[in-house]
């Protein structure tokens, strides 16, 4: 039960969550299985309702699992109520005590560890360092600013020193400019301090600014796991790279594989090179979908599409150009406004694009 | 709500026990009990015999003369039965009558001042019954504040008798259970969202009309509410027409009192009792087929 | 200057009745309080202003009698009310919907919905039996019945509170080690208390309020202050009874502020 820093990585193996029972069972979590390794920033990545707050709450000890199991450093805590768990959440509320001071709520795990009164004393006011409020310290949670409240629950989660942190979408409460600082000070103390941190949130921004590695979730199921680039980058689903960033989607009929890569035919009657997700067979002859993100697109004299544009829309640091396929599709291609570039071509005008080298993916549907 | 883990199944019972035992013990168990005694016999000074007879619950609606022993509908009971209903009826009348528009005085006030108007309706409310029906009576009576007033004025040179009549109950009623018609119509009306009555003048509808297409549609869940927490206390009244109506206008609480006191019939007090209990019980049935029928009602 | 808005809110009649409604609901009440300071016992003439039947009220061997019972059964059956109250809102909001439950709501909530009169009757058929097997007529019997009537009243602000309590909270605390009888002590009671006072403020002035079963329930000489007056007012009204009413009105006020104080005070 005490916490102590040993080994922490959590493996979950075949967890299900079942809510309901009969026509109206709700699989939130259905059979999942994933490792997250120590001293990592990993986030669950999802859209509402996908299960990432139930997985999190099934690692916290707040839900029962219907089946499976979760280690934490090779031993099973599945069983285990949350107050045995040396786990501990920062709320998305932050569900601090109202009728406790700033460093009560910190001290508040301490306290129930049995820990003596200095040594509280101690770890509270190194936490509010940490955070940086000790100034305060004895204002009550509704006294004090949502960003405020927001350091004092990650301070009272971290101060009985979890092998692991919880944290259920803790940003969402707060402003855009406060998320910015408050993602970095994130950051900070997870390599501060060492302690996993299993992060959930839908904002595929903040997942790929903060996290080491990111499990993409979606029906109650983990598509893919992997680094903010090589999500962003090889995504293996179409929901993954829907979800991530902005893609075009092409048809495309595979000619000849080899490993990791593969020839396909676009419709435009062009072939290109595609990388090949690991997990995808993808025989020869059969039609497959490739993704092609905009900004790894350009117009070219002699390019693989072509069609007319159609708009331009300015974003500032950069122009996008919806193209209209000649099969009909839309393809939308991004351009940096860099200085010096060749004007941008009428709409109504003709275009080729180009698609960089190892830029093309094929994904599952 | 979802559970904590670690309140079982058992600890719920375990909880609930002290409140469901007094609960049986004190209010919902003797009831049984009523029943029991409303098919044995009277005793001669109060109490009961233990002999099975229906007659308690036979002398509810008929009367049998004591000589030549015939039967015919109890005059007096039904009587009785037909005020208790009629006053009850009329009181939540005029408890709506003056509840409602008394409820939207409130629910219209500025955030600051509405709860102090709600605690002016709730003080009555909590405030002895019998001190508030003893008010009255002292208002009405022939010496009261209006006959006092009326006879100093040299408008009258005789009290007018109020007080023992049914109208005196009526009035007692109305004034003592007016906050339970209040209470939920300004429930109903605070919640009503501002912006349909800004829509439905935009419409071009005029103050009658959104006060009757939107308002009182809008806030018929708590006028059914209110209807139904005035008419239960209403129809089993005791105090209110013990006081104001003097031992001659007698409701169904007093007779049924009667028949523990002089007249001494436990078994018909019981059988009376219950008809009581199945009047309201009919009562409340309407009342949730009402709310049910209604698809607007408040899922929260 | 600029021109009123229209006003959305406005119905013609309704301000006046609301006022005519607020008079009529004083009117009586005002009339026993001023009264009460009335030198003369009558009400067309006014003796000026005298404290005599205060005087009298509290010199007054009987009043004094059945005002401290009154108080000893409201203080003991809000009590009892309150604790089984307070156990039964937590079984009832912090478990999922069990079977039974519907069962649990109906036999709480009866004492509002079945008429007093009713379980007047019933009681005092039942206590009579009691009465004759045990010998025993002491108060139990009129605090177990009050005790019952009050704990609906207990209940529901109880409820109320824990149902706008964020259960996170407590979810939280068994996340930092908490065990159950740690986080109830801590967290759920510190912030149900306002609750829980409300309740057995509510409690207590229900059962000082409560007549119809105290009359049939109680002993000779069992007379609580309520049932005393009711007697009382059937025979000559003198303005002690005003004195009397006053302050016994003074009591529910007083009560009633404080349950409203508690109920308003938000969490944190």
């Amino acid at each position: 039960m005490t916490p102590n820093v040993t080994q922490s990585d959590i493996e979950i193996i075949d967890l299900s969550k079942i809510f309901g029972s009969g026509d109206e069972a709700f699989k939130a979590v259905d059979h999942i299985s994933v490792h997250i390794p120590d001293n990592e920033f990993f986030t669950l990545l999802g859209p509402s309702g996908c299960g990432k707050t139930t997985l999190l709450r099934l690692i916290a000890g707040f839900e029962q699992p219907s089946s499976g199991w979760i280690k934490l450093g090779g031993q099973d805590i599945t069983a285990l109520s949350p107050n045995h768990r040396p786990v501990n959440t920062v709320f998305q509320s932050y569900a601090l005590f109202p009728h406790m001071s700033v460093a009560d709520n910190v001290g508040f795990g301490l306290r129930m560890l049995g820990q003596s009164r200095r040594q509280i004393q101690h770890t509270v006011s190194e936490m509010l360092a940490l955070v940086e409020m000790e100034s305060l310290a004895s204002r009550r949670p509704a006294q004090i600013s949502g960003g405020q409240q927001q350091r004092v629950a990650l301070a009272r989660a971290l101060a009985p020193r979890p092998r692991v942190l919880l944290l259920d979408e803790p940003l969402s409460a707060l402003d855009l400019k406060l998320r910015k600082t408050m993602q970095t000070e994130l950051k900070r103390l997870q390599a501060e301090t060492g302690i996993t941190f299993v992060f959930v949130t839908h904002d595929q921004q903040e997942a790929l600014t903060l996290s080491d590695q990111i499990a993409v979730m979606h029906n109650g199921q983990i598509l893919q796991v992997g680094t903010p680039q090589g999500i962003y980058n090889h995504p293996a689903e179409r929901f993954v790279a829907d979800f991530i960033g902005d893609s075009n989607f092409l048809s495309a009929t595979v000619v000849q594989t080899n490993g990791h890569s593969a020839q396909v035919q676009l419709r435009s009657g062009a072939a290109i090179r595609a990388s090949l997700p690991s997990t995808l067979a993808a025989a020869v002859g059969s039609s497959v979908t490739v993704v092609v993100r905009p900004e790894q697109a350009t117009l070219a004299d002699q390019g693989v599409l072509q069609g007319t544009l159609e708009q331009s829309l300015y974003f500032g640091t950069d122009t996008q150009m919806q193209i209209r396929l000649a099969d009909g599709e839309l393809f939308n291609l991004r351009r940096q406004n860099t200085i010096g570039q060749p004007a941008l071509p009428a709409p109504g005008a003709a275009v080729q694009i180009a698609i960089a080298e190892g830029a093309a993916q094929v994904v599952r549907h | 709500m979802r559970a904590l883990n670690h309140w079982a199944t058992l600890s719920r019972w375990v909880l609930c026990t002290p409140a469901l035992l007094i609960l049986l013990l004190a209010a919902s168990g003797p009831l049984l009990i009523v029943l029991v005694y409303s098919f044995l016999s009277p005793g001669a000074y109060g109490g009961v015999v233990w002999q099975f007879s229906t007659e308690g619950w036979f002398r509810v609606f008929f009367s049998r003369d004591i000589f030549d022993g015939s039967v015919a509908p109890a005059q007096a009971h039904l009587q009785i039965f037909w005020r208790s209903v009629r006053l009850a009826l009329l009181t939540t009348f005029f408890a709506a009558l003056l509840g409602f528009p008394t409820a939207w005085f409130i629910a219209t006030r500025p955030a600051g001042t509405r709860e102090l108007w709600l605690f002016l309706v709730t003080i009555p409310f909590w405030t002895n019954l019998v001190i508030r029906t003893f008010a009255i009576q002292e208002v009405i009576r022939n010496q009261g504040l209006i006959n006092s007033a009326l006879l100093n004025s040299g408008l009258i040179n005789q009290p007018i008798q109020m007080l023992y009549t049914d109208f005196a109950i009526l009035v007692g009623m109305t004034y003592v259970f007016l906050p339970l018609m209040v209470l939920p119509l300004y429930a109903s009306m605070e919640k009503l969202d501002g912006r349909l009555l800004e829509a439905a003048y935009d419409l071009y509808a005029s103050r009658a009309r959104v006060l009757w297409h939107v308002i009182v549609p809008l806030v018929k869940p708590g006028f059914i509410a209110g209807s139904i927490l005035v008419f239960i206390p209403a129809i089993g009244a005791y105090v209110t027409p013990r006081i104001l109506g003097g031992g001659r206008n007698l409701m169904l609480g007093n007779l049924i009192e009667l028949q523990f006191g002089q007249g001494r019939n436990w078994p018909l007090g019981a059988a009376l009792a219950l008809t009581l209990l199945v009047i309201v019980l009919v009562a409340l049935l309407i009342y949730i087929r009402l709310v049910m029928r209604d698809p607007e009602r408040d899922h929260g | 200057m600029a021109r009123r808005a229209f006003a959305l809110n406005r119905l013609p009649g309704f301000t006046l009745i609301a006022f005519i409604t607020f008079f009529l609901l004083y009117l009586p009440i005002l009339t026993l309080v001023v009264f009460s300071f009335n030198a003369e016992a009558s009400m067309s003439i006014w003796g000026g202003f005298s404290v005599d039947w205060y005087r009298a009220a509290f010199a007054n061997r009987t009043v004094q009698e059945v005002s401290l019972r009154s108080l000893v059964i409201a203080v003991s059956a809000a009590s009892v009310a309150t604790t089984a109250a307070t156990l039964a809102a937590l079984a009832t909001t912090r478990t999922p919907t069990f079977r039974g439950q519907t069962l649990i709501y109906a036999l709480i909530h009866q004492p509002l919905m079945v008429p007093e009169i009713v379980t007047g009757v019933a009681l005092l058929i039942f206590f009579a039996v009691i009465k004759v097997y045990t010998g025993y007529t002491g108060l139990a019997y009129l605090i177990a019945a009050h005790s019952a009537f009050c704990i609906p009243f207990a209940y529901l602000p109880i409820r109320a509170r824990l149902q706008t309590m964020d259960i996170t909270l407590e979810r939280a605390a068994a996340d930092l080690y908490a065990t159950p009888l740690q986080t109830f002590r801590r967290i759920t009671l510190p912030l149900l208390m306002p609750g829980i006072l409300a309740g057995f403020m509510l409690a207590f002035v229900i059962s000082l309020d409560t007549v119809v079963i105290t009359e049939f329930v109680k002993s000779a000489g069992q007379d609580t202050l309520a049932t005393y007056m009711l007697g009382q007012i059937r025979r000559a009204v003198t303005p002690e009874m005003y004195a009397i009413s006053t302050l016994f009105l003074l009591l529910s006020i007083l009560a009633v502020a404080v349950f409203f104080l508690l109920s308003r005070q938000r969490l944190g």
